[in-house]
């Protein structure tokens, strides 16, 4: 059976195709403003027996693909990072809107979670805003603060407000690449304190776009106290998962 | 509507042009919200009508009323005690305060970090499309919450008359004393305004009708513990918000009629939704009229709402008042009792409340709590985190959603309401 998972995020749009439990494609395109473009293209020439739909635009999806399954983020991400990390009981996963910490029991089920405030404070939207402030590339602004030998606390958590600050720091002469590691560190401590609304228990796996940052990999295992495993292309747990639950369910 | 209110409204000194904006966007939502639910009980049309004519009928009623001497108090709160208002032959209505109008203006008077219902309460007042502002003769605040009890001191400029009424923040004798003078002050207050007296046959009076319109209440909220629910939770809560606005004897005999149907639906095994449909037990802070932003998200996302543990619901309905008392001081020592079970947040410490919705998630068959907060709410939105930690413990799952009136995070509560009930599916 080809079960297809799509991920409608709010940066990114993101497709598994599964046979059977096998990996047969993966494609990722920026969400853009118009994303039922987007699936469009990703969907174009591939051929399934099942989809299911998750994250931001999954409802709008089905709306146009009346076949398509819908499932939460929560549990496709849950989905797919219990196939990926098999042991794992904690998930974080930060995408580009929406962070959420999830606890599993041993059956690998939902047993609590929690998200982030309506803001975008801790998501990859802020990293990516402060990126601009310091006029760094996504790319560069990681290596800088890789390279920081100490942070620029922040103290404000809200995008907007951390904004002005760093423009303030900036005119005090403060240094790039210490304010670069202050707001991976922010978003750090940002990430510990929504773990505190579940329980957290070994293996903590780290998925969604923002694992993909070394950085943050370091900075929020030190934060949690867990080394977190990080699966290879965390960003399409969601979809994988979509993918894995659309062929689950068909089955029943 | 079919008759023109539009002369009443313009005497009761609203502003027209904004009142047909406000019912304007009011009416298509009811319509979208409450009447294309699936099999929807037959007595709730009833209902319909009620609120199809909120501003209408029901407005013009209270101003016949008024015109044949009676008083009406407009209130905010569950705390005002309606068997002493009915004693004295007054209209107790709840006032509006369950959506955002004339926010910007508000704003003017109150910090922007005020919670949603202060705020809607000064925007319908600012921008007069409350026609139940117009009509009370007496508008009662009470001293709950900080924001309230500061949000007072302003509000009573722009009302033609505020009573406000202390009430205890602790309920041991020192609070039990205070709640039992303000009550007496607040009946010597209304005796004054209606020319009448507060006898002990008039308690009497007062307590029954009330106790009735709580009874029918109960009964309603047993029949909703039937698996599958008989009734959908948005059609719950309408009748506990309309409880505030309609005529007591009325409104009773309306809730009975449709716990006569909804007997019948489960004899029938019938309901809105399938048996074993995931059941939600709503907890947290009221719900005023239009605010069925949450209870519309739940139900859309395919559970069943079974309760409200809230002022617009089962905190303010519960418990009757004794009427065995044959004195007037006996009857109000009754009363008193009876309100200082309400566990509103404002009261430390507050564990009957916790308490009170573990026994109605059993009740009712819930198998999970969401626990609604408004932002800036700090009673609540603080006891929020005792709440889930205590009903985790005991095994019910529970989600905690913070918002207000706004719309723009309707996606991202979808999202964690959605997951909630996925999780309750297992």
């Amino acid at each position: 059976m080809r079960s297809l998972g799509i991920d409608i995020g709010s940066r990114a749009i993101k497709l598994v195709l599964c046979d059977g439990d096998r990996v047969v494609h993966r494609a990722v395109q920026d969400t853009g403003s118009d994303p039922l473009a987007v699936c469009r293209r990703l969907l174009d020439g591939l051929a399934y027996d099942a989809i299911t739909a998750t994250g931001y635009g999954r409802h709008l999806f089905r709306e146009h693909w009346p076949e398509a399954g819908v499932i939460t983020e929560i549990r496709a991400v849950a989905a797919g990072a219990t196939a990926l990390i098999p042991d794992c009981r904690t998930i974080v996963d930060i995408g580009g809107q929406d962070s959420k910490a999830i606890a599993l029991d041993a059956a690998g089920k939902v047993q609590k979670f929690v998200m982030n405030d309506r803001c975008a404070a801790g998501t990859g939207q802020f990293l990516e805003m402060m990126a601009t402030a310091l006029a760094y590339t996504r790319e560069e602004f990681v290596a800088a603060a890789g390279r920081a030998p100490r942070a620029q606390k922040l103290s404000s958590m809200c995008s907007v407000f951390a904004q002005s600050e760093v423009v303030s720091l900036i005119a005090r002469g403060a240094s790039k690449e210490e304010m670069a590691l202050g707001v991976h560190q922010s978003i750090a401590s940002r990430t510990a304190a929504l773990l505190g609304g579940v329980p957290v228990v070994p293996v903590v796996a780290f998925t969604g776009g923002c694992a993909q940052n070394p950085c943050l990999q370091s900075l929020i295992s030190e934060a949690v106290r867990h080394p977190v495993r990080v699966p290879d292309w965390p960003q399409f747990a969601a979809a994988l998962g979509s993918a894995l639950q659309g062929a689950s369910d068909g089955r029943q | 509507m079919s008759t023109d209110y539009r002369p009443m409204w313009k005497e009761l000194g609203l502003d027209l042009e904004a009142h047909d904006a406000l019912l304007g966007v009011l009416g298509p939502l009811y319509e979208q919200t409450f009447t294309k639910q699936h099999n929807r009980p037959a007595g709730m049309q009833y209902f319909d009508f009620v609120m199809s004519e909120v501003h209408g009928l029901r407005i013009k009623e209270l101003l016949d009323a008024k015109k044949a001497g009676r008083k009406v108090v407009g209130a905010f709160c569950t705390f005002v005690p309606e068997e002493i208002v009915l004693a004295l032959d007054g209209i107790l209505v709840g006032l509006c305060a369950g959506a955002e109008f004339a926010t910007a203006e508000a704003e003017k008077l109150l910090p922007r970090n005020t919670c949603a219902l202060i705020k809607g309460a000064f925007g319908f007042a600012l921008a007069r499309v409350c026609p139940y502002l117009s009509a009370s003769d007496v508008i009662v605040g009470e001293n709950t919450c900080d924001g309230k009890k500061k949000g007072y001191e302003i509000f009573k400029d722009l009302v033609p008359r505020l009573y406000v009424m202390d009430i205890p923040q602790m309920k041991g004798p020192e609070g039990r004393a205070l709640l039992r003078a303000e009550f007496k002050k607040f009946g010597a207050y209304l005796e004054k305004l209606t020319g009448k007296e507060l006898t002990a046959a008039a308690l009497k009076k007062g307590i029954a009708a009330v106790n009735a319109k709580r009874a029918a209440m109960h009964r309603l909220s047993k029949l909703r513990a039937a698996d599958p629910a008989p009734i959908s939770g948005l059609d719950g809560l309408l009748m506990n918000q309309v409880y505030f606005y309609d005529d007591p004897a009325r409104f009773t005999a309306s809730v009975n009629k449709i716990c006569d149907e909804l007997e019948q639906r489960i004899e029938r095994r019938e309901g809105v939704a399938p048996k074993g449909t995931p059941r939600i037990l709503v907890s947290g802070c009221p719900m005023a009229v239009p605010n069925w932003k949450l209870p519309a998200i739940i139900e859309k996302a395919g559970a069943v709402i079974v309760g409200e543990e809230s002022c617009v619901g089962e905190r303010g309905t519960q418990a009757l008042t004794t009427d065995s008392g044959r004195t007037e001081d006996e009857l109000l020592d009754a009363i008193v009792d009876r309100y200082l079970k309400i566990d509103c947040a404002i009261f430390t410490p507050n564990d009957s409340r916790l308490e009170h919705i573990l026994s109605m998630a059993r009740a009712l068959g819930a198998q999970g709590v969401i626990h609604y907060g408004l932002l800036f709410c700090s009673p609540y939105q603080i006891e929020a985190g005792t709440v889930e930690r205590r009903l985790e413990k005991e095994g019910l799952p529970t989600l905690r959603i913070d918002t207000d009136y706004g719309q723009e995070d309707v996606g991202q509560i979808q999202t964690r309401v959605e997951a909630f009930v996925e999780r309750l599916r297992g």
